[in-house]
């Protein structure tokens, strides 16, 4: 009932909900129950196993993205951006910018506006036009280990802040990766092949979840995607809070 | 209830690392059980983990798998008897540290999420520390600051290493600087134990034989309230060093040469372990350095077995009881790596990236244009020790602006204070000032991470020009600023300018070639 009220409000869920303050220093909270740990608890995971249901539903409207949902599942639909290997925090959202706490929804705005303004002058297209806080690319393409560096939760969020709905690289830094889940703000997926060297910048893709595939409308070759897992659902309901409390781990 | 505490603590420098097997804590097991059971009761404060009348505690004798000193830590903060890599378990977390750039976002989510009125889990067990963005007037830095201090007030907080007269970092009795050295001097660091931070470098707290991670803000947030995250444990990569370390070698090169073979994703996930008579000849300062950089192989976290010299060094510092634990026999790693240390060499990292590791010696013809010597990485008092001694032995000028940032008020005293040995009563301050080096800065992560505009030592020249001429300098390749640096990355724009080319080394080869103005293999100076 909770859970299915939670679903129905989507990104909303994520709201504040007041949780008691800690009354005497023995007490547990009672609105937080943190389950058993089996072997089915969603995994925060790299090494995610197959989904046993492929449904994953938009968590928001990304800037660009054009999500629509079918009945077994979504697809994101854009232009995406291509970008190489170890691509490190530093070049996702540089330090001088990390001033700006994410918390702060007007600051958040403007950690949209310097997503990928680290990369080197060897990138020729901006990732977000001067003047703009979202990026007209939707799909972040890259190679291995994407996210290294820093724990800065400022990378995922500002990707998140300038319209990215996913990023599709070969591999993740396992922060990075973590830090997407936790906050719900991008899909980290992976690709079976190195599909950052066959996509071109401003290329027309399409991910589809349910076939777990990127389709590139450019150039007109497919590709393979890992499966995301457990992790999707947590990213679906818009983060770990969003997402403990569709489930009954934190009530609402 | 005291006493038992007590043993335990006390009980733990006489612990010899060979002897601990199984048996060595079966003898204690009594009290390793009563100081578990009484923390684990205190730690449940606002989660409720599911009943258990009774557990069998890894240490204790009774483990059916041999298990990694990881897997033990992990199994023991998640009340486990016993857990394997690629579990998934809710782990009691002892310290959770955070500084001013991602600390007002995890205050943030923690009051969006648990409410307004909420309190912190345990104000004894959460140590803020700002460090990174503090000797600047951006308004917003400064203003992130001001957030620490208001929660920390409301809070209660214990432990928070408060700055509040800028112009003067020393009328701050409080203020330490960089986080994960100040963790260490101020005991906050214990084997046994599971410390997380919101900064990628807290893994180098494993030097204490502890399980240290760094995580991002939403993951604060709910150890703020809950004092629990779900972790998944990892697997282990073990590197085994021996051999007698050369004399012109610091733990830095030793680093630089585990992820130059492994590669900046090679660890990824994966827990790394460091053992072998070299590791256990090293200084806890140079054991941290060795845990620092496990991030930039993707490391989860590092670790390196307590011994003798963990218990000297957190004689004093913690009164907090600690029960160490140690790899099981049995246990079973990933990979197991060996290196004989006595035949490195002095190491770099090139641009851009950390992996990218070439010979000191190789790089003899790249002209250099600073050096930096700091961060949590590369700016203890040993660092700068070793700094030292190169323009002791070498009796010249440096060549090149050379930058001196000590990562802590009590790692500037030292610098201060201390006298260099052989160097006939002088400090380190006074060698860097006869070798013409900057005067030593106000302790923090300085220019480590390039940071706002002012931050002293910032990679900025080429930025001005970046703005004029932003599509041209890749063409002209003019305005290129290399610097070698005892820091933790080069990634592209790491320390300010995207073109800016930082070359990675230890402090002795940071000031060799400070003095060279080239890159330089330090037995130029020191043999």
């Amino acid at each position: 009932m909770a859970a299915s009220a939670a679903l129905s409000n989507s990104i909303t869920a994520f709201k504040p909900s007041p949780c008691q303050p800690r009354a005497a220093s023995i007490n547990p909270l009672p609105s937080i129950k943190l389950p058993s740990i089996s072997s089915n608890y969603p995994l925060i995971s790299h090494f995610a196993p197959t989904p046993k249901n492929p449904t994953v539903t938009p968590l928001r409207s990304a800037a660009a993205a054009a999500p629509e949902t079918t009945n077994s599942s979504t697809t994101f639909h854009g232009l995406c951006y291509v970008v190489g290997d170890n691509i490190d925090t530093d070049q996702i959202i540089p330090a001088e910018y990390l001033t700006l706490v994410p918390s702060n929804p007007d600051e958040y705005k403007k950690l949209g506006s310097y997503a990928l303004c680290g990369l080197p002058s060897s990138y020729p297209t901006r990732f977000v036009e001067p003047g703009e806080f979202t990026s007209k690319y939707s799909i972040v393409i890259g190679g291995d280990n994407f996210g290294c560096g820093s724990s800065r939760e400022h990378a995922p969020v500002a990707l998140g802040a300038a319209g990215v709905a996913a990023v599709v690289a070969e591999s993740y830094a396992r922060i990075f990766f973590r830090n997407s889940v936790s906050t719900g703000e991008v899909y980290p997926l992976e690709s079976e092949v190195r599909i950052c060297e066959e996509c071109k910048t401003g290329d027309v893709v399409t991910v589809e979840f349910g076939e777990s595939r990127l389709i590139n409308h450019t150039t007109g070759k497919e590709y393979k995607l890992k499966p995301i897992g457990d992790a999707g659902p947590v990213i679906e309901a818009g983060g770990i809070f969003a997402y403990a409390r569709k489930t009954g781990m934190i009530s609402n | 209830m005291a006493s038992s505490s007590a043993i335990a603590s006390s009980s733990a420098p006489f612990i010899n690392k060979k002897d601990v097997g199984l048996s060595a804590f079966s003898s204690q097991s009594s009290f390793s059980v009563q100081t578990a059971r009484q923390r684990i009761s205190k730690k449940i404060v606002s989660v409720m983990t599911p009943q258990q009348t009774q557990r069998t505690p890894a240490t204790t004798g009774s483990v059916k798998t041999g298990m990694t000193m990881t897997e033990k830590i992990l199994a023991k903060a998640s009340d486990k008897p016993e857990v394997s890599p690629g579990d998934n378990v809710w782990v009691n977390v002892d310290v959770l540290m955070t500084h001013d750039v991602c600390g007002p976002g995890s205050i943030g989510i923690f009051k969006k999420e648990f409410g307004q009125n909420a309190k912190v889990w345990d104000r004894e067990k959460l140590v803020i520390i700002p460090d990174h963005y503090i000797f600047t007037s951006d308004e917003r830095a400064n203003r992130n600051v001001d957030i620490l201090r208001d929660f920390c007030t409301e809070q209660n907080i214990k432990y928070f290493y408060d700055i509040k007269d800028l112009g003067n970092f020393r009328a701050n009795p409080d203020y330490k600087g960089v986080c994960h050295v100040a963790l260490a001097q101020e005991g906050h660091c214990r084997p046994g134990e599971v410390l997380l931070g919101t900064d990628s470098h807290t893994c180098t707290a494993g030097a204490f034989g502890q399980f240290a991670t760094g995580i991002g803000n939403t993951d604060a947030g709910f150890v703020l309230g809950t004092g629990k995250i779900l972790l998944k444990v990892p697997p282990t990569l073990r590197f085994v060093m021996d051999g007698e370390m050369p004399d012109y070698l610091l733990a830095k090169d030793l680093i630089l040469q585990i992820i130059g073979e492994i590669s900046v994703a090679g660890a990824t996930y994966k827990a790394m372990e460091f053992v072998g008579s070299t590791v256990e000849s090293l200084t806890m300062e140079e054991r941290m350095t060795l845990c620092n950089m496990v991030v930039e192989a993707g490391g989860k976290n590092g670790v390196i077995p307590a011994d003798k010299t963990t218990y000297d060094y957190l004689e004093g510092r913690t009164s907090v009881p600690y029960e160490p634990v140690y790899s099981d026999e049995g246990a079973r790693y990933l990979k197991e790596y060996r290196f004989d240390v006595s035949k490195l060499e002095p190491l770099v990292a090139k641009p851009h990236s950390p992996d990218n590791r070439a010979l000191a010696r190789e790089c003899k013809d790249v002209k250099i244009d600073r050096v930096y010597i700091g961060s949590c990485t590369g700016g203890k008092t040993e660092d700068f020790m070793a700094a030292a001694k190169v323009f002791l032995a070498s009796g010249k000028k440096v060549k090149v602006p050379t930058f001196l940032v000590p990562a802590t008020q009590k790692v500037w005293m030292d610098v201060y204070s201390l006298p260099v040995p052989g160097a006939g009563g002088k400090t380190c301050s006074q060698i860097f000032e006869e070798a013409g080096c900057d005067t030593p800065a106000s302790p923090s992560c300085g220019a480590c991470l390039g940071g706002p505009k002012d931050t002293y030592a910032r990679m900025n020249e080429a930025q001005a020009n970046y703005y004029l001429f932003y599509r041209i300098i890749d063409l002209l390749l003019i305005c290129y600023r290399v610097c070698v640096s005892t820091t933790n990355r080069n990634f592209p724009g790491r320390m300010g300018h995207k073109e800016g080319q930082i070359y990675l080394a230890s402090p002795y080869t940071a000031a060799a070639s400070a003095l060279t103005g080239y890159v330089t293999d330090p037995r130029e100076f020191l043999q």
